[in-house]
């Protein structure tokens, strides 16, 4: 039996995961929920010292849509790709989804995770309006938004599983035009110019979000894609159901030095140039514009043996126009070679006690593991302290406990209170909060 | 189809009475639970035909079988099919380990569903036939060590489901006996997957095309077929030595 666990960039721990459809019963007593895994570092992961999760992804069942109003109630082990398999059919879409649909309700609950329309709709926590939880203490209870239990719902949601394990959430769904996707892609020369043209696009487009070069120096550093879509019209769109994409799988570990410096470089230069355009617009569809990840399943493989990791954080609005350039250049001068650069303007934080997104600009790296990736991360931080910005916790594996403080002072004093009052004995714990908050193992 | 569905809370028969009800079939869910009974109503008839309704039936249990049945009949104004997915399964240490827990994995497997097929068969003859589709599996095929109880549970039911095939196919009751290889359910996780090992949807995929064609034994997934003609031809002395 597998005795090891890891989160999606394959960092490995003692670990196994317990499975049933009764998710209830299931988290009775237990100290962790684990959904599809997605997150990259250790926050789906156990602590050493009970290194049992509970895994909620036989809990998918659909408890009912109201489709008048779009309300979705169903159990957290849904994943974002089955309600696109069952619910996208009939015109409906999830309101925010990130950039993999292989997350379950729970996860994205926990993670509180934005998706391209960030900057119109916020994170998915403000599109749930109950959440159905077991408590530490075993009792299951309700918290909504504004209502009952307000209070641990905004600690949950972004909380990393950290206050309770959801059970059942009820979400508003959107209805869709057309299943199809109406998109604009741009060329854009470098960061400052990136960054103007995101926000510009946000004017204009719903979904918006860019890829660039993190490798290229000086005049062309952030030279990139910018990508923006919509639904597209029922008349323009094609009258068909697009058709699923095949699957294609990374079959094995690929060596560590494929990855390396120049390979990276040769396809950031292969996917810019292959866009030569300046400007292309067009309809395409739903999994290539939300999902291109998806299209490769065990796309992480491709890191090696020793695995990777995302860094990802946001730069507000007050550090300044140059505040990207200057993490990205930190980034260069360190040689640190990124595959993925993902770049993304935020619309305002919401009330979720330790939601990521805020105000700025959120920018992500897939780095793969070498012996210097601590120091990288170290130095990433610093920066990003000093730009008065924060990490994504659903990414991180690497950060230490005094820059996570660094970052998080005041909220994160608010969401210790929260778990010292729905958890008093601290017993839901992660391989993440013995790490960054320091939880007993 | 009007269907009788044993098990559609969990696993495979969670996969299958998707497929059938995003067809069209109506299902009556029969099984251990009202509360997850509704639930699984719930999301059956989120995006396909709603169940016409639930009630309670443990297969330990005989004398709910009539009651239930009648029911589900009523509810579905007819009755085309009965399917049950349901069964238990504990490992051989367990079951060694637990005379209570053997006693009940050979009394829910093997009498239990016995005794709920005769139900059923009784209904569907009286009616001019249909299909009964129940779950027994590849453990029933051969004497194996680590399935020496449940496998023994499981035969008695395979030959049981073989001579109802024999007895009344002219009748027009149509006997589909699924056995399915090691597939990844609640049931089997913990276990070390083998090669081969199945997902629940490939499964309900294979099931439901058997049902529609009336095929009197399936394996799921298909891999197994050939790979039980193995091991059924293997001599004792063979199987004395293995682990499977
Ligand atoms: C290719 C890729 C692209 C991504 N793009 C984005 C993106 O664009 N935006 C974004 O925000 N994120 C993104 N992510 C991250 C991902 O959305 C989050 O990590 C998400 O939480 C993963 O969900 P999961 O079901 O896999 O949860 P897991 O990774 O299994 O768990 C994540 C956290 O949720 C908790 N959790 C899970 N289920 C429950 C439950 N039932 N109750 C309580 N806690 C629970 C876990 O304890 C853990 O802390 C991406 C990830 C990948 C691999
Ligand atoms: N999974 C495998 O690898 C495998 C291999 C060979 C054969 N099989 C057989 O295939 C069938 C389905 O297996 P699965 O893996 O899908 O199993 P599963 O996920 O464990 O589901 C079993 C179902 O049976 C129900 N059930 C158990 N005891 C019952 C009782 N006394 N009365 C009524 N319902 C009862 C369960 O209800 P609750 O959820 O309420 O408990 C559940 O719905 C079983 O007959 C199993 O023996 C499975």
């Amino acid at each position: 039996m597998n005795d090891t666990l890891s989160g999606w960039g394959r960092l490995p721990v003692p670990g196994r995961e317990k499975l049933s459809e009764n998710l209830e019963r299931l988290t009775e007593g237990a100290v962790l929920c684990r959904g599809l895994g997605r997150s990259y570092g250790d926050s789906a992961l156990p602590p050493a010292g009970h290194p049992e999760v509970v895994t909620t992804t036989l809990a998918d069942r659909l408890l009912g849509l109201d489709t008048q109003t779009g309300l979705l109630r169903a159990e957290a082990g849904v994943s974002i790709a089955q309600l696109n398999e069952r619910l996208l059919p009939r015109g409906w879409f999830v309101p925010v989804t990130p950039g993999t649909q292989f997350v379950t309700l729970g996860g994205a609950v926990a993670a509180d995770v934005h998706g391209k329309n960030h900057h119109v709709d916020g994170c998915f926590g403000e599109h749930v309006q109950r959440l159905r939880m077991r408590l530490a203490d075993g009792r299951i209870v309700n918290a909504e938004p504004d209502g009952e239990n307000a209070d641990l719902f905004w600690a949950t949601v972004g909380g990393m599983g950290l206050t309770g394990h959801v059970l059942d959430v009820e979400l508003r769904m959107r209805r869709v035009r057309s299943p199809w996707i109406h998109q604009e892609t741009r060329r854009v020369d470098d960061i400052d110019e990136y960054i103007d043209a995101l926000k510009d696009a946000a004017q204009k487009w719903p979904f918006t979000v860019g890829w660039i070069d993190c490798l290229s120096r000086g005049k062309s550093l952030g030279r990139g894609i910018l990508m923006a879509g919509d639904w597209a019209d029922p008349e323009t769109a094609p009258a068909r159901y697009p058709k699923p994409f095949p699957k294609i799988t990374m079959p094995f570990e690929l060596p560590s030095w494929v990855l390396g410096r120049a390979s990276v470089k040769a396809f950031n230069f292969g996917f810019y140039y292959k866009h030569l355009p300046r400007k292309m617009e067009g309809i395409t569809h739903w999994q290539s514009f939300f999902y291109p990840l998806d299209m490769v399943r065990h796309w992480n493989r491709m890191y090696g043996p020793r695995g990777f990791t995302q860094y990802q954080c946001v730069l507000p609005d007050e550090a300044g126009r140059g505040a990207a350039r200057r993490v990205l250049e930190l980034l260069s001068r360190r040689g640190g070679a990124s595959f993925l650069c993902v770049i993304k303007d935020c619309g305002p934080e919401n009330r979720g006690l330790l939601s990521f997104p805020r105000k700025g600009i959120s920018i992500a790296l897939d780095i793969a593991v070498r012996d210097d990736t601590q120091a990288l991360v170290d130095a990433l931080n610093e920066q990003v302290i000093a730009e008065g910005g924060r990490i994504y916790l659903a990414k991180d594996s690497f950060t230490r406990p005094d820059h996570f403080r660094a970052m998080e002072s005041a909220r994160l004093e608010r969401f210790r209170e929260a778990r010292a009052k729905w958890d008093p004995e601290g017993r839901i714990r992660s391989a993440q909060s013995v790490r960054l908050l320091g939880d007993r193992p | 189809m009007k269907v009788a569905f044993l098990g559609a809370t969990a696993g495979m028969g969670r996969a299958l009475s998707r497929k059938m009800a995003s067809r069209g079939d109506i299902l009556f869910l029969l099984g251990l639970d009202p509360e997850d009974l509704a639930r699984s109503a719930a999301d059956l008839g989120t995006d396909g035909a709603r169940p016409a309704g639930v009630a309670v039936l443990d297969l330990a249990d005989p004398s709910s079988f009539a009651g239930a049945l009648e029911r589900a009949e009523a509810a579905l104004g007819g009755l085309d099919a009965v399917v049950c997915t349901a069964g238990m399964f504990a490992t051989q240490e367990a079951l060694e380990a637990d005379p209570a827990l053997a006693e009940r994995v050979l009394h829910v497997d093997f009498t239990g569903t016995v005794l709920f097929c005769e139900e059923a068969r009784k209904r569907l003859l009286a009616r001019g036939g249909g299909t009964l589709c129940v779950f027994s599996s590849v453990a029933g095929e051969r004497g194996r060590k680590p399935v020496a109880l449940y496998g023994a549970a499981k035969a008695g039911l395979t030959r049981y489901l073989e001579a109802l095939d024999h007895k009344h196919r002219a009748e027009g009751l149509r006997v589909v006996t699924v056995k399915p290889g090691f597939v990844k359910t609640g049931m089997t996780a913990g276990l070390a997957p083998p090669p081969f090992a199945g997902e629940p949807d490939e499964v309900a995929a294979r099931v439901l095309r058997a049902i529609d064609r009336g095929s009197p034994v399936v394996y799921a997934p298909a891999a197994w077929g050939p790979i039980m003609a193995v091991i059924r031809s293997l001599p004792r002395a063979v199987m004395r030595r293995v682990s499977f």
